[in-house]
């Protein structure tokens, strides 16, 4: 879904690296991207890839020693990449939600409910305690809190997983920010809550014009959710675009691997594909192409020069041989 | 929280009845009390009426009973040494004692609280770094010896402050305080310094300790991520969350302040009930031993009472009301 709004985020050749007394890992390397206000982006890819850590980096709280060492990041056209940290405290939570993934560990459990909610949103917005109350009682039950009048005063041990995953959304939206980074918010909890939690984030989002970044692993979350996707390998942007195409046609090898591991209902496939091989460790990243040892299309080029986001007409996909690729799959 | 607070009691009363036991118990291992009381020309008869008098020819667990009653009700019977009853030599140490311990608790946890969370906060500045190798000092020198060196630079090389006593004191009925005279407060200064200098490390460290594991939780990262305010995170959110260890460490330290501050009271001849009970050991002055004995174990079980009791309004979790817990 490209827009012809000027973008609400844009993330333009953003690095981050952990300095180590053995060098520099290079962690997040030359990514770029933009949402658009509203919108779902995706971002999926193995643990390592670096999703979690561009994340972290939008919202300011990269943990040291890791940090943001190159590129920008612009939230309204204004940088936030290099803000002083009193002045990032009033982007985060007012423009930028964050949700966890553990909601069992994300809520003080020595605070109300109430109280933590109400605390975040007097920090933001001009409200008296009063009011504030109000406003946490109606976010509860935004969410789906029964009896959120009552269960305002409860402390986050009184409720179940799935519910304080629910609290947590409603911490996030607290202060109705522009944008929320979700970091794999089901991921810690039951299955048959997973699906609940994601429909509530994206009614939510919807209804309040909330764009997300979704952070997660999980490739059918991203199928349901998402506008567009960025498939991450090793600390790079692997293939981006709208998420039908990248699921349906997929031009980076990558993508089309991990397509093929996902199972499909009705599909009678007799095996799931699977890539050979796993990502390279930080300290190990080939030169050329970083998924080049994996790749079943590799040629020489691969090895010797690394491809940037090649626009591919409906997708763009760091590959030299997505062409032959989509050829290949068309001829299937 | 009432089936809690009685289960504690319950608990404290058992505590209580066995070191009152071995209280007693020291009766019979320093041999025969008369023979303490006695000279040398007394008749046989006549010991053996002072001895029905005193109950001493009944049987050990009726003798026991006699002094379990009797010490309910605060008699401890007579001091050996001082021919006083002992609830009488202990009343008027107390106020000098609890005086002494609580300035140095105090000391200890105002002091204590506020630079284990600086050094927590600040791992990496220079004056944490100071702080906690100072520190490493203050747990290391035995209590003693800061109390000599205190003597000898403030008392003796500068002469600011007074090495013994505890200057002229003020009395409330049978309390008698030290901290509404100059001489008093000045002669506060030096013990209890000594006595909360271990304890002010400790629980300096403790905090740090605890600041640093607390700060690395994922609510903290969620509070910053929704954009509170650091002195909010700091000291709302991460500082209770460090206080459930504090409170049982801290607990325990007081206790063992006001039974052990034995040593500064004779460093400083500081008269409280440690040096009561020093002298009374020298003298084998046993009702002075066994009321002692059994005063620090009150002592003990009534703060561990007090700190189970604050865990509660510390931590919900521990308020098991059952049945709010939700479903999904």
């Amino acid at each position: 879904m490209r827009t012809n709004q000027a973008p609400l985020l844009e993330v333009k050749n953003l690095r981050v690296e952990f300095p180590t007394r053995r060098g520099t890992l290079v962690a997040v390397d030359d990514v770029s991207f933009s949402i658009a206000p509203g919108e779902v982006l995706g971002v999926v890819g193995e643990s390592g890839a670096g999703k979690s850590l561009t994340g972290a980096a939008i919202i300011g709280l990269l943990e040291p020693p890791g940090r943001v060492a190159g590129g920008e990041i612009r939230l309204e056209g204004e940088r936030i990449d290099r803000l002083p940290y009193e002045q990032m405290r009033r982007v985060r939570g007012k423009k930028i939600g964050a949700i966890f993934q553990d909601p069992l560990t994300s809520l003080n459990p020595l605070f109300t409910i109430g109280r933590q909610l109400t605390e975040t949103i007097l920090t933001h917005i001009d409200l008296s305690q009063t009011q504030a109350r109000d406003r946490a009682i109606e976010l509860l039950m935004e969410v789906g809190i029964p009896a959120a009048d009552k269960r305002i005063d409860h402390y986050p041990h009184q409720f179940s997983g799935g519910m304080r995953q629910r609290v947590v959304i409603a911490l996030a939206l607290a202060a109705n920010p522009k944008l929320i980074v979700a970091d794999e918010p089901t991921t810690a909890l039951d299955v048959s809550i997973q699906a609940q939690i994601i429909a509530l984030l994206k009614k939510l989002c919807r209804d309040h014009g909330t764009a997300v970044m979704l952070v997660t692993h999980d490739m059918g979350v991203i199928a349901e959710t998402a506008d567009r996707v960025a498939v991450m390998y090793a600390g790079r942007i692997a293939e981006i675009g709208p998420v039908r195409e990248v699921v349906k046609n997929p031009r980076h090898p990558y993508t089309v691997g991990l397509m093929g591991s996902i199972p499909t209902i009705g599909h009678d496939a007799e095996r799931l594909t699977q890539i050979d091989g796993s990502m390279p460790r930080l300290t190990a990243i080939p030169r050329g192409c970083a998924f080049n040892p994996r790749c079943p299309h590799v040629a020489e080029r691969c090895r010797t020069e690394r491809p940037d986001l090649i626009d591919t007409g409906a997708t763009e996909a760091a590959c030299w041989r997505h062409a032959d690729i989509r050829a290949a799959a068309a001829a299937e | 929280m009432l089936a809690f607070i009685l289960r504690r009691l319950a608990q404290s009363l058992i505590v209580m009845l066995v070191v009152a036991f071995i209280a007693f118990a020291l009766f019979t291992f320093v041999g025969d009390p008369l023979a303490a009381m006695l000279g040398q020309d007394t008749t046989p008869e006549e010991r053996e009426r002072l001895r029905s008098a005193l109950g001493l020819d009944r049987n050990f667990l009726a003798q026991f009973w006699i002094f379990l009653s009797n010490a309910v009700q605060g008699d401890f019977g007579i001091s050996y040494r001082l021919v006083r009853p002992v609830d009488e030599l202990i009343l008027e140490r107390l106020p000098a004692t609890l005086e002494l311990s609580m300035t140095a608790g105090l000391l200890a946890l105002l002091i204590g609280i506020p630079l284990g969370v600086y050094t927590g906060l600040n791992r990496d500045s220079w004056l944490s770094r100071v702080f906690l190798t100072v520190s490493l000092i203050g747990v290391s020198l035995p209590t003693f010896l800061i109390g000599i060196l205190l003597i000898l630079v403030f008392s003796v090389w500068l002469s600011w402050l007074p090495s013994f006593g505890r200057g002229d004191v003020v009395a409330f009925g049978w309390w008698t305080t030290g901290f509404l005279t100059p001489s008093g407060l000045k002669a506060l200064i030096l013990p209890s310094i000594t006595l909360c200098l271990f304890q002010l490390t400790l629980i300096m460290r403790l905090v740090r300790a605890e600041m640093l594991e607390v700060l690395r939780t994922d609510y903290i990262k969620f509070a910053r991520a929704r954009g509170l305010k650091n002195r909010s995170i700091n000291f709302a959110h991460a500082l209770k969350n460090t206080l459930v260890p504090v409170i049982t460490i801290t607990g325990l330290q007081l206790g063992s302040i006001i039974a052990f501050a034995i040593i500064t009271e004779t460093v400083f001849q500081w008269p409280g009930m440690g040096l009561l009970f020093i002298q009374a050991v020298g003298f084998a002055d046993i009702p002075v031993m066994a009321a002692y004995l059994c005063l620090v174990a009150f002592v003990f079980v009534t703060i561990n009472l007090i700190v189970d009791l604050l865990y509660y309004f510390v931590d919900p979790r521990l308020r098991a009301d059952k049945g709010t817990a939700g479903g999904h």
